[in-house]
């Protein structure tokens, strides 16, 4: 473990924690809400680990949906990690099976974006940042899932306090980290056209997997750029 | 909720914790058994942060409502030259204005 490094993934997990933490307090709102005891809440925090896939989870639940239609509803919501898992392979080969274990358990949208641009910098994705980053976030999540469910009904509407727009800003942020990526420009135009017509045509949570697999074909099949342009340096300019 | 409902709750709770974690190993597992990996899976492999963090932004631009969107213009122009944390600072404070202040 090296103290710099984790110390420097606590820091880097802040701006999420500020994103994130309104989404923990709803989540906790919304289950209790739903009927889940408080433990319930902070369990579901603790083991599913999955924002997005959470609140589907206790609205099928609210709902009296069968068991195993929210539990592949979950699955569904949370099928992007699989090309997380996929692609983050380059950077943590080096893991133990153990830390391997933990890190996939812990991947995230933001800690996959992050442990990428780490990477991108030319910086290893050490485990020690990685778990620093991580641990930070994930702590949070389940302290702010148990102030939302002991303190549901004082939230009220996020909209009322603009806690609605933080999150989308939050990944918009991520997205421009990758701006100066080969075919940035023509897979973020495929996957927001994909997915706000998936949105329209089919409905949430599709509109994830069917736009995210737009933008990903379409970068298989265009033509390389590094190879177009061989002897000539990478680097755009931004 | 009784105690048979309570117990059935636990339960999709953990298969819905295995499901997910699957998920987050399932690349893995995959990728790992290819020797070599062609260029054009790596191309894709480069695309999914871009692809995947744009369909949680483009959605939430076209049907989160004229006041979202103006924020997330704003945070745009913002985050080319600043931090992450400054565009969600700048996006909170344009919807709250517009919410507030022109109504």
């Amino acid at each position: 473990m090296n103290k710099d490094e984790f110390r420097e993934g606590l820091r880097q997990g802040f701006p999420v924690i500020v994103a994130a933490s309104p989404f923990g307090a709803l989540f906790g709102a919304l289950a209790v809400d739903n009927g889940f005891s408080i433990a319930d809440a902070v369990f579901m925090s603790a083991t599913v680990y999955a924002g997005a896939s959470q609140m589907v989870g206790i609205e099928l639940f609210g709902n009296h949906v069968q068991p195993w239609l929210i539990v592949l509803s979950i699955f569904a919501v949370n099928f992007r990690h699989v090309l997380y898992s996929a692609s983050i392979a380059r950077h943590i080969r080096h893991y133990t099976p153990i830390q391997k274990f933990f890190a996939f358990f812990l991947l995230i949208d933001p800690q996959y974006a992050e442990s990428e641009r780490r990477a991108e910098r030319g910086l290893p994705v050490t485990y020690s940042w990685y778990l620093g980053f991580a641990l930070i976030i994930y702590f949070l999540w389940l302290v702010t899932t148990a102030i939302g469910a002991v303190f549901g009904q004082m939230i009220g509407d996020p909209k009322a306090i603009g806690l609605d727009v933080l999150l989308p800003i939050y990944f918009l942020g991520l997205v421009l980290g990758f701006r100066k990526r080969d075919r940035f420009l023509p897979v973020v135009a495929a996957s927001a056209v994909a997915s706000v017509a998936a949105m329209h045509f089919v409905g949430s949570p599709w509109h994830v997997s069917i736009g995210a697999l737009a933008g990903v074909v379409l970068a298989a099949c265009l033509p390389g750029e590094r190879a177009e342009r061989e002897g000539e340096p990478v680097e755009q300019g931004s | 909720m009784d105690e048979a409902q309570h117990l059935d709750l636990i339960y999709v709770i953990l298969a819905a914790a295995v499901a997910t974690f699957a998920t987050r190993v399932g690349g893995y597992v995959l990728i790992t058994q290819l020797k070599h990996i062609p260029p054009r899976l790596e191309a894709a492999l480069n695309a999914v942060p871009a692809a995947v963090l744009t369909t949680l932004v483009a959605p939430a631009f076209v049907y989160g409502g004229l006041d979202v969107a103006a924020a997330m213009v704003v945070a745009f122009a913002v985050g080319l030259r600043f931090s992450t944390l400054r565009m969600l600072l700048a996006g909170w404070v344009v919807v709250m204005a517009i919410r507030y202040a022109f109504l």
